[in-house]
């Protein structure tokens, strides 16, 4: 249970907001839980709902809207390559296509282990260092900029060796 | 030259407190608390000529003097959601020059008399607030946050508040909807966030480099800042340079300095010698302007930018070489908005969805002119009827590049005339998943 493994942060994080402004607490609370299950679990929702004070559809809602927060499991590691423009006119695209062929899977799919998900991601604000990939996992998230597919692969396998 | 919102490139490790403080950091903040009234310093902020770097150019002092009076609570909140395509200014500010941004924070706090501040950062920036909270923590630890700040009645505090991945929470009324722990969906304006803004308080929101500028105007002095950059643009602006050019990054200048200049100077100009055909000055939202002589020399001012039909806002510079095709330039930015849109308003949300069916239908050798004709037309009646800018952003790319290289979308129609042009230097991009939620 949240409330209680994480008492002392989520005190913390209340205490950032007004007394009576909770709900503001919802999205640190979404990446504490994130941390926990690695995507927001039905019960990790309701968990946040009743320490926040509101429904869970509420905190559904939140989830549902937001593209860092998961309602479901995927790779173990989430490695997003951003594709906006800037990126795509420095090869990002062909960079993305290349590293999900080495892992034999097509954007967007996890690899058989269920260690890698290769996927998509709009802009982060690195488009002077394309091409660049996040690596996002229960760890939290790690930029990795001015990438080729073997810079990356080696950086995934530092990652699988990690766990 | 002597820069002024990325300082850290003349003094290094200036992200260290100790170096922040023998370089006079929080003098003015401390000088600001315990001599001045806060409409002394919106004065000389207003006198400056500061302009709002974040996109919209609006004069950031006259902001701060709507703020309504006579309310219990104030609040200040800096906009650190930077998710513009073509923009990575304010991630460097943060990582390199973290303690300038935090008394420009903490002396527009003091401004609008707000004791609380947010500063509100993408969640993609999460290894960014774990460092920025430790500097945070040392300015309580050392007196310079806290209760009774100098002996004074006055108190501050600042946090971080991250974001979780939605482009629209860099709209004021969504950013803040998501400090309050809701989806970032903008609010109906009037009234305004000096007026009813965070926890329905008067609230003053800036963006990060717009900040970042306020510690050096009220230490030298509304006249220094005007003796920076040209008439009505005073100061100086990151320039976030990317795309076809030999040495993108940001480079902070003077207003006034021109295209040109930015291009070849700094960037050091296009790969393999190539011509510049197209530019986005202000990131993925901006006007596609056709690059000739009279555009390269165009002086990079909020007015001249104007005058050329496109905006400077927060002057994200998308370079692209004449290997380009426009149509697949749009297809990129289009995707974007489509998965950007909060979904709130119809003209946005369905426009940008049929926008993307339109353009995709056009990459896979389906579509026709008329489908080109039809583009057009739905981005005509996205204009103008949407709540928040986002909707006339998606497309402004649309029918700028449709006026100047309308071209570049017939010869991908099948009842194109033929004989076909040359196959386009990029590949037809794929239908690509998304992470998150489409």
């Amino acid at each position: 249970m949240l409330a209680e493994k994480y008492r002392e942060q989520i005190a913390a994080t209340l205490a950032k907001y007004p007394a009576d402004q909770k709900r503001s607490a919802v999205m640190p609370l979404l990446y504490m839980a994130q941390s926990e299950y690695g995507y927001v679990t039905k019960e990790a929702l309701a968990e946040v709902a009743e320490i926040v004070g509101v429904e869970p559809t509420q905190v559904a809602s939140i989830v549902g809207f937001y593209s860092l927060y998961y309602d479901h499991a995927g790779g173990q590691h989430r490695v997003q390559v951003c594709t906006d423009l800037p990126c795509a006119l420095r090869g990002a695209d062909k960079f993305a296509d290349d590293l999900c062929a080495k892992f034999g899977i097509k954007l967007g799919e996890t690899t058989k282990d269920g260690m890698f998900t290769i996927e998509g991601v709009m802009c982060v604000a690195a488009c002077d260092k394309a091409p660049v990939f996040q690596a996002q996992n229960k760890e939290g998230i790690v930029y990795h900029e001015n990438q080729t597919v073997e810079s990356a692969v080696k950086v995934m396998e530092e990652l699988k060796g990690k766990k | 030259m002597e820069h002024i919102v990325l300082r850290h490139r003349n003094i290094p490790g200036l992200d260290k407190l100790d170096v922040y403080l023998a370089n006079g950091g929080f003098e003015t903040f401390k000088r600001v608390v315990t001599s001045m009234k806060p409409e002394e310093v919106i004065k000389i902020v207003m006198a400056s000529g500061l302009k709002g770097r974040g996109g919209a150019g609006f004069p950031t002092g006259l902001k701060w003097s709507f703020l309504t009076k006579n309310r219990p609570a104030y609040y200040v909140v800096c906009n650190s959601d930077e998710s513009e395509p073509g923009t990575f200014k304010d991630r460097e500010i943060m990582e390199k020059n973290p303690f300038q941004l935090l008394e420009g924070i903490m002396i527009t706090a003091f401004a609008a008399r707000a004791n609380t501040a947010y500063n509100y950062m993408r969640g993609e920036f999460w290894p960014v607030a774990k460092v920025l909270d430790t500097k945070i923590a040392e300015l309580r630890a050392r007196g310079f946050l806290g209760k009774n700040l100098f002996g004074t009645d006055y108190s501050l505090d600042v946090h971080l508040h991250l974001g979780a991945g939605a482009y629209i929470c860099g709209e004021e009324s969504a950013l803040l909807e998501s400090i309050e722990g809701k989806m970032g969906q903008p609010r109906l304006k009037p009234p305004f966030p000096a007026d009813k803004g965070l926890y329905g308080m008067p609230t003053v929101i800036n963006n990060t480099e717009t900040l970042t500028n306020v510690p050096l105007i009220v230490a030298r002095g509304a006249e220094w800042y005007q003796s920076i950059g040209v008439k009505n643009s005073a100061g100086t602006k990151v320039m976030c340079l990317s795309g076809h050019v030999n040495k993108p990054g940001n480079y902070e200048l003077p207003f006034g300095v021109t295209l040109r200049q930015v291009i070849y100077d700094h960037g050091g100009g296009v790969p393999s010698g190539k011509k510049v055909k197209a530019v986005m000055m202000s990131g993925a939202s901006s006007v596609v302007l056709s690059v000739t002589d009279e555009i390269l020399d165009m002086s990079l001012d909020y007015d001249s930018v104007a005058a050329k039909g496109a905006a400077l806002g927060s002057a994200s510079v998308i370079v692209m070489d004449e290997s380009v095709d426009l149509s697949w330039v749009i297809l990129k930015t289009t995707r974007f908005f489509k998965h950007e849109s909060c979904g709130k308003c119809t003209p946005c949300r369905e426009g940008n969805y049929w926008m993307l069916h339109i353009l995709e239908r056009l990459h896979s050798g389906e579509g026709t002119k008329a489908d080109v004709d039809l583009l057009n037309s739905v981005a005509s009646q996205v204009q103008g009827k949407c709540l928040c800018p986002l909707g006339e952003f998606a497309v402004t790319p649309v029918l700028s590049s449709l006026k100047a290289f309308r071209a570049d979308f017939d010869a991908r129609a099948k009842d194109a005339a033929k004989p076909k042009p040359a196959p386009a230097a990029k590949p037809t991009p794929k239908k690509e998943p998304m992470a998150g939620n489409d």
